[in-house]
């Protein structure tokens, strides 16, 4: 198992080097630069910034003082927050989207596997057609609108909760209902399939002819092989979850790092744009590292091959 | 069957307590009826303050979210009138005299401090001025400075000697600006937060005067305003308190103030909406005719200084003849577009310069004329809009800049008969579009910093860094000239009243709308006045339980 992790570990220092090299070129290519402003700024202002911030340096000079700042850790100040760096930004930011990503996760299973287990269970009666049905609504609808709907009523209607801002338990509610909402459909679809394909395997049946309860054959006997797509899906989603959250960060107002990702775009922050990038691909390499660990601990089968 | 129960009810319980268990945990359902008026008891204004400030450095912020906290955090010679922004306010000069509007001498009052206890003196306002300038700083604001004596030189490096730029600090109480010409309304520039002093101790323990990422603003905000910085959440809040050292302490009524950077408007409606926002910085245009019609008493729409206008590439072929660009002009119907469009918050222009501005009436191009308008377009050779080519019309990324330029083009259409396509393209491409005049027509607006007609017209000088038309006038140049060095305030207003009409009879720009704001307040908040330049002096408000929350 060790000898997997450290040469998975491995296969990521060449792809995080790709995408680092893909990224510094391809946001060097985009029209406008970080300095770029709706009033003009003088030229001999525009020189000294660009001198300072390192943009006069030839191309390569500045790939390579980038590459080497980030594997020291030691990175460039930012242009779009003066004094602070990328490492500021993520260390204050990633935290709050990891623990949205982490609740809307929770929300998720809660609900998606239940969901799941109950329709695989009761194939073909309500009980089968009212998860799915709304689990195809979750699907279909995206992000942006179910926020502002929760938002409304929950918030602006009922007055239950806050529709903004993270300061307490209380702003929580929404913005990871939103994120968990949407991902629970998925997992419910998800679960029902797998359990469907065990419950109708021969084990299960004989499990059953021994006189297993109902409750045991599927909670005990079916769900640790029907919940295995579902573990497969784990990884994307969390990754998804954390890095994939800047509408619902935008709706709620969440200071997390998705909304830093995608202004260092529209602002041009080069610094921060690379970080970010190199951050979150790290951090979906190691999300699905630990799927594929978990999957192979849960089936013992994926060891021996 | 019986066996089956159990695990429905055992799934249908999990399923509906998860739910449950998470909301009705975290749910104070008393707490959010209430944030705003406990806010109002606590004397905390609660501020909305569109996105997160880059910089609270006041002389490297140019945004204006980024103002809103440094007015609260520092104070300059001069600060905002609470009512009206023509009158000087004294800050930390407590008397001024001048010279011909040319030497201007300040007396600094003697109990002004900064956050940390020291004293205030002239010779912080001339290492702030230093700064500012310094070529090695890089300040985007060091062009507000060119008015002083040999300041332009020294930013450019081709002076080195800041013994030489015409400011002087005689005294540690006396500070005097020796301009380059008359500049009549100089009380009004300077209340610009670029002319807020910094700390110099603070400034030379962060890095030095010349650092221009210097992290003093995080950690160690020393400022001299009627607050000082409590807490800075990147994306959450910018809160200040209350300075006990600012030298006017007991006129500052409100606590605390908490700015907060939402910068999705619909958020900061519902965030409003829910009772958790004094203030709301911009309503979105959709809801404005609902909040109208309803009546919505926290509803607030004044004139802003400013203007959006549409510029033409003189430089091309078909956009270099006067007459064509007039006939661009007429066949637009202004009224049409703020009425239908902007849903009748903003005045339709037919100035370029905003109105509202004290002594001045600006000269008005001709309003919608569509016969004129074919007129002046077949005497410049394109009758009923035969040969005229296919033009494209540039915007930045938005739903309503979109809607502005598509009814554009259906009057051209319609009237000229005159094709032109839309181009469309995010912000930051969009400037450097712009810049390089690599476009037929674009989009644009300017807001004053202070409201005189020079921040205006002073743009559109041949070679001007924001002038991106092309144009060049050297009568227009000259009457610009004369007016910067014209220190009679009336005769300086009528030539650049004579500059102006001569911009929009050559029409290199067609100006569309003034600006106008358009926010919600809380009736909690008192001495909060209409200004023509949206400016506050925080010390003059209050929080007064009103009403309750809507």
């Amino acid at each position: 198992m060790l000898t997997f992790i450290l040469k998975r570990l491995g296969q990521a220092i060449p792809v995080l080097l790709a995408i680092y090299t893909i990224t510094f070129f391809m946001i060097r290519l985009a029209p406008g630069g970080p300095f770029s402003d709706e009033r003009k700024v003088a030229e001999h202002i525009l020189e000294r910034q660009m001198e300072y911030y390192g943009y006069n340096d030839p191309l390569p000079v500045q790939y390579f003082r980038t590459l080497v700042q980030h594997i020291k850790l030691d990175l460039p100040p930012l242009t779009s927050h003066i004094g602070l760096t990328a490492q500021d930004i993520i260390s204050e930011s990633f935290p709050v989207s990891l623990e949205l990503g982490l609740w809307a996760m929770a929300i998720a299973l809660m609900l998606g596997v239940p969901a799941g287990v109950m329709a695989a269970s009761r194939q073909n009666t309500w009980l089968d057609y009212t998860p799915m049905s709304l689990a195809m609504t979750g699907i279909c609808l995206p992000t942006f609108v179910v926020g502002p709907i929760l938002a409304l009523v929950f918030g602006i209607w009922l007055r239950w909760t806050s529709v903004a801002g993270w300061a307490g338990p209380i702003d929580r509610i929404l913005p990871s209902l939103t994120l968990g909402l949407y991902y629970a459909a998925y997992i419910a679809r998800l679960t029902r399939g797998g359990m469907l394909e065990i419950l109708n395997s021969d084990f299960i049946r004989t499990a059953r002819a021994k006189g297993a309860s109902e409750f045991r054959a599927v909670v005990v006997h079916a769900l640790r092989g029907g919940i295995l797509p579902v573990i497969s899906f784990l990884g994307p989603t969390l990754a998804g979850l954390v890095t994939g959250s800047f509408v619902v960060e935008t709706i709620f107002q969440v200071p997390g790092l998705g909304r830093h990702f995608v202004l260092a775009a529209v602002n041009r922050d080069h610094s921060l744009i690379l970080s970010t990038v190199l951050f979150y691909a790290g951090l979906i390499m190691l999300a699905n590292l630990a799927v594929d660990v978990l999957q192979v601990l849960l089936n013992p089968k994926l060891r021996y091959k | 069957m019986r066996e089956k129960r159990p695990i429905r009810y055992a799934l249908l319980v999990a399923s509906a307590s998860a739910l449950l268990a998470f909301t009705s945990s975290c749910v104070r359902k008393s707490e959010d009826s209430s944030v705003r008026d406990r806010a109002t008891r606590d004397g905390i204004l609660l501020f909305g303050n569109q996105g997160e400030a880059p910089s609270i450095d006041p002389h490297l912020n140019t945004t204006i979210n980024g103002m809103q906290v440094t007015n609260a955090l520092m104070e300059g010679l001069i600060a905002y009138h609470p009512t009206d922004h023509n009158l000087p306010e004294p800050g930390v000069a407590k008397s001024w005299t001048h010279e011909n509007a040319t030497v201007w001498t300040f007396n600094l009052r003697d109990d002004a401090r900064w956050s940390n206890g020291d004293p205030v003196t002239a010779k912080d306002f001339l290492y702030s001025v230093q700064r500012v300038l310094e070529p090695d700083f890089g300040s985007n604001n060091a062009y507000f400075f060119y008015i002083i004596k040999n300041a332009k030189a020294y930013n450019e490096g081709t002076l080195t000697d800041f013994g030489e730029v015409g400011v002087k600090a005689p005294d540690e109480h006396t500070l005097v600006f020796t301009l380059n010409g008359p500049t009549p309304h100089f009380l009004n520039i300077i209340k610009h937060q670029a002319w807020q002093p910094v700390h110099p101790p603070t400034i030379e323990a962060a890095g030095g005067m010349t650092k221009p990422d210097s992290n003093w603003t995080r950690e160690n905000y020393v400022g001299n305003g009627p607050y000082k910085l409590k807490e800075w959440v990147v994306n959450k809040i910018i809160s200040v308190e209350k300075n006990p050292y600012y030298w006017d302490a007991e006129k500052v009524s409100i606590k605390e103030i908490h700015f907060l950077p939402i910068d999705d408007i619909s958020t900061e409606d519902q965030v409003f909406n829910s009772g958790r926002l004094h203030y709301q910085n911009s309503v979105p245009p959709s809801l404005i005719p609902i909040y109208q019609k309803e009546g919505d008493p926290y509803l607030r729409m004044e004139p802003w200084v400013g203007t959006y206008y549409y510029i033409l590439n003189t430089t091309i072929p078909a956009l270099s003849d006067s007459r064509v660009r007039r006939a661009l002009s007429l066949a637009i119907n202004r009224k049409a577009i703020t009425k239908r469009i902007l849903m009748g918050a903003p005045t339709p222009a037919l100035e370029f310069t905003p109105l509202g501005i004290e002594g001045y009436t600006p000269p008005q191009v001709e309003g919608f004329d569509p016969n004129k308008a074919r007129r002046l377009l077949a005497e410049a050779g394109y009758p009923n809009g035969e040969g005229f080519p296919r033009l494209q019309l540039l915007f930045n990324s938005s739903e309503t800049h979109k809607q502005i330029a598509e009814s554009v083009l259906q009057m051209w259409s319609s009237i000229l008969n005159i094709k032109a396509d839309l181009q469309n393209q995010e912000w930051k491409t969009f400037l450097e579009t712009r810049t390089n005049l690599d476009f037929d027509i674009a989009r644009s607006g300017w807001i004053g910093t202070w409201a005189y007609p020079d921040i205006f017209l002073n743009m559109f000088i041949s070679g001007g860094g924001n002038n991106d038309t092309g144009w060049a006038n050297p009568r227009y140049d000259e009457l610009i000239e004369l007016s910067n060095n014209e220190a009679d305030p009336t005769k300086r207003l009528a030539l650049l009243h004579e500059a102006e009409e001569l911009l929009l009879a050559e029409s290199p720009i067609i100006p569309l709308y003034h600006y106008s704001r358009v926010y919600r307040i809380s009736p909690d908040v008192k001495g909060w006045y209409p200004k023509l330049n949206d400016n506050r002096n925080y010390k003059y408000l209050k929080l007064e339980a009103a009403s309750p929350s809507p």
